[in-house]
């Protein structure tokens, strides 16, 4: 009964007249809406998911087919206005496909270890005592590796592929999404009405559910997001050094690979896929920028 | 302060067995049997098990370990599966290389990294601060492989100014090997600059927002001793931060190195990874690491150096 007192409490009922109460998160979004930046990333990421989405309907071509006699041509060839490319495929129809592999392994690895990282890190941060230095450091161990580094030696044991590529990057991000989560919920718990609220017999599930995790999680979120920019491009990175996605599947970081020494022959038309990663990844690093000072989050290194 | 780097030196013990533990089992989780690729198929049972002697193969794995352990702890890394070669001296010349790139690079990056950083804070929200962290939140966006193709495209294909390709033969002369270096040194500079732009800025803004700022400012003192005062107080964090980032220059290289063929270490573990060569992957992630954990470690002694109250 005494915890369903406190949790009822903490948002105080609205006099009659009064102005509604805005919530934390409704004030977040107002503050996102008036953030020109935002709104054009937004956009932008939007129209990139979209294009990958829907690539059937927007491409001109077919993703895998190409005639050796239209390899390598310019951007601006009629029937194909990106150019095609080494295997004389639609750029832009490669392109389109392209970005569902690479948004996925951008995307999917941070999810992952969001959730075991994230989880490792309120438990760690909540527990505190010895289960916290076990999970420490073990977690200074995989910090003792350059992220590069250990994401390529993890794939390039495991051998190339898709999943391996994705589970070599979600190992990587596991430690500093712990590390980011266990710093906040340590601050968190030290926090009066979380003592309030053990004090008044609540269990250690309910004091997570409604007094750590919603304080917790806005510097977790923003964190991720920028992980996610880092992401894409480590995922297109291992896919372009030969570790992840293989040929001819498309993805931008294996199409960028074997444009690469098509550069003397159709620069431009070479460069693109890496255009490709360079707009996500500067679209959600922008993003989470926008989230950053929205939420009002500070965070170190 | 004697006292924290010696406590801080037993720290790192712990941390570099268990780097060396999870690159043994790195490698022995993987797949694959590295005999299979030296041997052809129709090998007989005594050949193989000569081979598997000679490279150690046969041994449990623990022991495996110990031995591996051992050796490496006294420098020997054994020999290449692929040439036969003492790993050391491959690994030696490879990293002398990497550091050709590194160490020019963390110095261009790290120094416009502050520079814009710096501007941006001291004209926090203005034109200028809205340049700066454009220029540094795109060298944080950029894949430096791209940056590298990008490069090369502009300085080497469509104007033939720079070298495009490797390090420079022999015989060429000291600006001439200059001339190699631009180009690689450039794109790897791009990360390290951003991260330390963008960062100064958040440290920096934070620092003048502090109470003894204006204190200083109404004491009568003018612009540029305040500077002095604000980057006293920011450099620690940022200090720190430049050394994790010449970590991850020396790791991350690989995808540049790989683009200009340049016979670093990222380079040479990359041919490992596709030539299966156990001893070289494990010789070249495990120095690679130690150098990563020793560089951390200096960082937080000169921290501690700077500023007493981090000596906890």
């Amino acid at each position: 009964m005494a915890d369903a007192a406190i949790s009822s409490t903490a948002i105080p009922a609205a006099p009659a007249a009064a102005r509604p109460v805005v919530g934390y998160w409704r004030n977040v979004g107002r503050r996102l809406a008036r953030d020109p930046v935002t709104i054009v990333v937004s956009l932008v990421l939007l129209g990139i998911v979209c294009i990958a989405a829907f690539a059937p309907l927007v491409s001109t071509g077919a993703p895998f087919e190409g005639s050796v006699l239209h390899r390598l041509a310019p951007i601006g060839t009629p029937g194909h206005w990106l150019g095609t490319d080494e295997g004389g495929r639609d750029l832009w129809t490669r392109l389109c496909y392209g970005g569902r592999l690479s948004l996925l392994a951008g995307v999917i690895p941070v999810m992952a270890a969001l959730c075991v990282g994230g989880g490792l890190g309120l438990f760690a941060g909540y527990a505190g005592g010895t289960v916290n230095s076990v999970i420490m450091r073990l977690m200074d161990v995989f910090y003792a590796f350059p992220s590069v580094l250990l994401a390529i030696a993890i794939c390039g044991v495991l051998g190339n592929g898709f999943g391996n590529a994705v589970l070599a990057l979600s190992i990587v991000f596991v430690p500093p999404l712990t590390r980011i989560a266990e710093t906040v919920t340590a601050q968190t718990r030290r926090l009066d009405f979380v003592e309030a609220a053990r004090a008044s017999g609540s269990t250690a599930f309910q004091v997570m559910r409604h007094h750590v995790l919603p304080n917790v999680l806005g510097p977790i979120l923003v964190y991720a997001t920028s992980l996610i920019s880092l992401s894409i491009i480590l995922s297109a990175g291992l896919s372009f050094l030969g570790l992840g996605v293989t040929p001819p599947r498309p993805e931008w970081g294996v199409m960028l690979n074997a444009l690469r020494s098509a550069i003397y022959v159709q620069p431009y038309v070479a460069a693109l896929p890496g255009l490709m990663i360079f707009v996500t990844s500067m679209c959600f690093n922008l993003m989470s920028d926008g989230l950053r000072s929205a939420m009002d989050v500070k965070l170190d290194a | 302060m004697f006292q924290f780097a010696v406590r801080r030196l037993l720290l790192a013990v712990p941390v570099l067995f268990g780097v060396s533990l999870v690159v043994f089992a790195l490698v022995h989780i993987a797949p694959g049997d590295p005999i299979d690729l030296l041997l052809p198929p129709e090998a007989s049972p005594e050949v193989v098990a000569q081979v598997k002697a000679l490279f150690g193969f046969d041994k449990p794995l623990y022991v495996q370990y110990f031995l591996w352990l051992r050796s490496a702890l006294t420098g020997n890394f054994g020999v290449s599966i692929f040439n036969a070669q003492p790993v050391l001296g491959q690994l030696l010349v490879a990293l002398g290389h990497t550091f050709l790139l590194a160490i020019p690079a963390a110095f261009l990056g790290f120094g416009l990294g502050v520079a814009l950083g710096l501007t941006a804070a001291l004209n926090h929200g203005r034109w200028p601060d809205k340049l700066c962290s454009a220029i540094t939140t795109t060298g944080v966006s950029l894949p430096n492989y791209w940056a590298a193709i990008v490069l090369v495209l502009f300085a080497a294909v469509l104007h033939p100014w720079l070298p495009a390709q490797g390090i420079w033969p022999d015989g060429v002369p000291l600006l001439g090997q200059l001339r190699y270096l631009v180009l690689p040194v450039g794109a790897l500079s791009l990360i390290p600059m951003g991260v330390i732009g963008r960062f100064t800025r958040a440290t920096a803004i934070e620092v003048l927002n502090q109470e003894f700022v204006s204190a200083l400012t109404a004491k009568g003192l003018t612009r540029l001793p305040v500077l002095r005062h604000v980057c006293k107080n920011a450099a620690p964090p940022v200090l720190a931060l430049m050394g994790l980032q010449f970590g991850y220059l020396l790791g991350g290289s690989i995808l540049v190195e790989t683009v200009f063929n340049w016979p670093g270490s990222g380079y040479l573990l990359n041919l490992a990874i596709f030539r299966r060569d156990i001893p070289i992957l494990q010789a070249t992630v495990v120095v690679l690491a130690f150098f990563f954990v020793i560089l951390n470690l200096v960082v937080d002694v000169a921290q501690a150096a700077i500023d007493p109250r981090l000596r906890r």
